[in-house]
């Protein structure tokens, strides 16, 4: 190809995709905030500050022990600068003078926070259908629908609240899925976290809203810890849904949450993510250091767990949504878009643990990345010696745009036993120009053609999105297309 | 035929890429109602021409001008002139894996509409629209869901080529070696669209290497391309005898 072509294809690839963050605005608030730094005292403060029970308080110390015993991973195809954990803070909150009866009460420069960001909190405006839990910085500012959703036996609420009020379920649970020692930052999660999501759905209920966690980030100098856990019973169903912002700064936040599914016979969860934290500016100063743990247990037979996330933001992503397939006939899925731009770095993908009798697994894995940013997937699927019957199928896409981008893949599979079927695709492909001509010469334009190329590369992926989402995440990728739903 | 109303006036091209001289000093005049064939060796410079007259970005012209019924089209870009009535059938069509044909057909033809300041056509109605062309090329409406060009064999490229000219009801046709890859009865299906789309207002270029596609589309004129430019122009004659005795007495 000639180089001037390239030339203007690159710059308007690079226009194109570098929509300015519009959720980069920051709230100012009074806070309750502790000093920085990590130590034993500080694990006990928070502990103290929400009034948890003692075996909380042991969770965490526990786990304090052991990440002092562990050390950062560098595995992942991931640069950046040692994170100074003494100077973090790790508790940040807004005051709040009385206890609240109901969300109206809400600070309104918090309530107008969640507005801006498209998330109604107040009884008028709130979204019909989904069920929203609203955490900003470290701790939930509310939950909408609870009455409603406990009707039907529903538990929803901050993780909190739920340590509070069904500290059994909580006991029972938390650190199941993912062990406290699991990895580094699981041990600093179990040690520090201060909020996060508490679903419950009772035996043979399908949960009758969507169920919503909007995070966000405002302290500039505050880590985000959160923690959720979903649990559903035999024969019940939910779906669920996380999306996060953060305001623009100069320097790296660090997030690192932990979520944990737990689905028992015939129980169906579906999980959906969109990460939109902020990702840096064009030469990669600022952005949020996202490091995550999600796993899923299918420990009942015939039981579901699916993740589905659309990945746009973070300087740095390190997350890889797993399912444990433990029940037989359990199946895990894991759909991904992952979208890196400028000097973004993501290194996502999942691992798959059958140990159940034929159970399946799904990875569907779409990388796109452009400017000068770093995408890698890196999968495991582990089908155990008595896993009889197993099967997975692994498609591992990665699309380039512009010459300075960079895309890997590393798919580990290990199978121990010879009645399983394992299928692995992937492929690397170009938006190139002659790609763009074949559009341009049937009258459409540059920026409809890349949407289209774009979105006909993520399709399976977005179709797994609850509707709303999938509409959120079309934006989230400049991709609104006219009629293309109708 | 029209003989006073040109569609396309080419004069004096000179076209670069990467600084090699790819079209040297040519000239051709189109008139509406007029089919030109432009034949040629591998490599001198059919493809290139066509892409010059759409506006592929990778080429620059050093001098001449290329005039659209009688417009200067040297400054527009490739979807402009795509809107004014150029088409090009592509001798290799691109596939694009997860989009509809009828969504890509849709917005092509929307665009189209949107550029003469007419009403978009929603998904219903265009259904209704582009129903009646498929008839032309005779597909099946299964294409329509079919993600484009992905899967297809050599002759459903080309049909759904000629399917978007039906569409987009071009004014100036310009068939890049459509007929190759075709077997006897996807030529015949294809030259019959091609034709009933003509009309004493169009005009078409056909780029080919056989004479067997001009046993179905009639040319006025058939030009031999070497080294960028034109070095013989006949009547349909002159295929036959290219036929007969290849390139080589013509250079000599």
């Amino acid at each position: 190809m000639s180089e001037k072509s390239n030339k203007i294809l690159d710059n308007k690839l690079t226009k194109l995709v570098n929509q300015p963050y519009k959720y980069g605005f920051s709230t100012k608030i009074e806070k309750d905030t502790i000093e920085k730094g990590l130590n034993e005292d500080v694990i006990r403060l928070i502990s103290k500050k929400k009034n948890e029970p003692d075996f909380m308080l042991n969770f965490r110390l526990k786990a304090f022990k052991k990440w002092k015993t562990l050390q950062s991973p560098t595995w992942a195809e991931l640069k950046f600068s040692d994170i100074d954990y003494q100077n973090l803070v790790y508790y940040s909150a807004p005051k709040i003078k009385k206890k609240l009866n109901s969300l109206d009460e809400v600070d309104p420069e918090l309530l107008e926070t969640f507005e801006k960001l498209g998330i109604s909190l107040t009884e008028q405006k709130r979204l019909t259908n989904v069920a929203v839990d609203a955490v900003f910085d470290s701790v939930s500012i509310g939950t909408t629908f609870k009455k409603e959703l406990s009707e039907h036996g529903v538990i929803f609420c901050s993780i909190s609240e739920a340590v509070q009020e069904y500290p059994d379920l909580i006991e029972k649970y938390l650190g199941t899925v993912v062990p406290i020692g699991d990895n580094y930052f699981t041990a600093l999660n179990s040690a520090v976290f201060t909020d996060g999501s508490f679903c419950y759905i009772p035996q043979g209920v399908k949960c009758p809203l969507d169920l919503s966690t909007y995070f966000r980030i405002n302290d500039q100098q505050a880590g985000q810890f959160e923690r959720t856990l979903i649990v559903a019973e035999k024969k019940s169903y939910v779906s669920y849904l996380e999306g996060c912002t953060a305001p623009q700064y100069d320097d790296n936040q660090l997030h690192a949450a932990v979520v944990e599914l737990i689905a028992l016979e015939d129980a169906e969860i579906k999980y959906s993510t969109v990460q939109n934290w902020y990702a840096g500016n064009e030469s990669g100063k600022g952005g949020i250091y996202n490091f995550v743990t999600k796993r899923g247990l299918c420990s009942g037979k015939n039981s579901k767990i699916s993740w589905t996330q659309v990945e746009t933001g973070s300087a740095i992503t390190w997350k890889y949504p797993s399912c444990i397939l433990t029940g037989d006939n359990s199946r895990g899925e894991f759909y991904s878009v992952a979208l890196t731009n400028n000097y973004q770095q993501a290194d996502t993908g999942s691992k798959m643990i059958h140990i159940g009798k034929n159970t399946k697994s799904r990875i569907v894995s779409k990388g796109i990345s452009a400017g000068n940013s770093k995408n890698s997937y890196r999968g495991l699927v582990n089908i155990n010696k008595k896993a009889f019957g197993s099967r997975n199928y692994s498609q591992c896409d990665s699309l380039l745009i512009g010459n300075q981008s960079n895309a890997n893949t590393f798919p580990f599979i290990s199978v121990q036993n010879s009645t399983t079927k394992v299928e692995h695709e992937a492929s690397t492909s170009k938006i190139g120009e002659e790609q763009i001509f074949y559009f341009l010469q049937r009258g459409i334009s540059i920026e409809k053609a890349i949407e289209l190329i774009i979105s006909g590369f993520c399709k399976d992926v977005f179709t797994e999105l609850p509707l709303e989402f999938a509409a959120e995440a079309d934006r989230l990728l400049s991709l609104k297309l006219e009629g293309s739903v109708g | 035929m029209n003989q006073n109303q040109p569609i396309l006036e080419i004069d004096n091209l000179n076209a670069s890429i990467n600084e090699v001289q790819i079209l040297n000093n040519l000239n051709l005049k189109i008139n509406k109602g007029e089919i030109h064939a432009i034949m040629g060796r591998n490599g001198s410079g059919k493809s290139t021409f066509s892409k010059i007259i759409a506006g592929h970005p990778a080429y620059t012209i050093n001098n001449g001008d290329i005039r659209f019924k009688g417009q200067s089209i040297l400054n527009l870009e490739a979807e402009e002139r795509s809107h004014l009535g150029i088409f090009l059938a592509f001798q290799y069509p691109i596939e694009i894996p997860g989009v509809s044909n009828e969504d890509f057909l849709r917005l092509a033809y929307n665009a189209k509409l949107k550029s003469e300041g007419k009403d978009e056509l929603g998904p219903i109605e265009f259904f209704g629209h582009i129903s009646e062309k498929l008839e032309i090329v005779k597909m099946d409406p299964t294409f329509l869901s079919r993600n484009v060009n992905e899967g297809f064999s050599g002759g459903e490229k080309k049909r759904n080529e000629i399917l978007q000219l039906a569409l987009l009801d071009s004014d100036l046709a310009i068939l890049d070696e459509t007929d190759s890859g075709l077997d006897i009865d996807a030529l015949k299906i294809i030259s019959n669209g091609i034709n009933q789309l003509m009309n004493k207002n169009k005009a078409i270029i056909l780029i080919t290497h056989y004479q067997r596609l001009l046993d179905y589309i009639k040319p006025d004129y058939i030009h031999v391309m070497q080294q960028g430019k034109i070095i013989k122009t006949g009547d349909a004659e002159l295929a036959k005898e290219l036929e007969l005795k290849g390139y080589e007495w013509l250079t000599n």
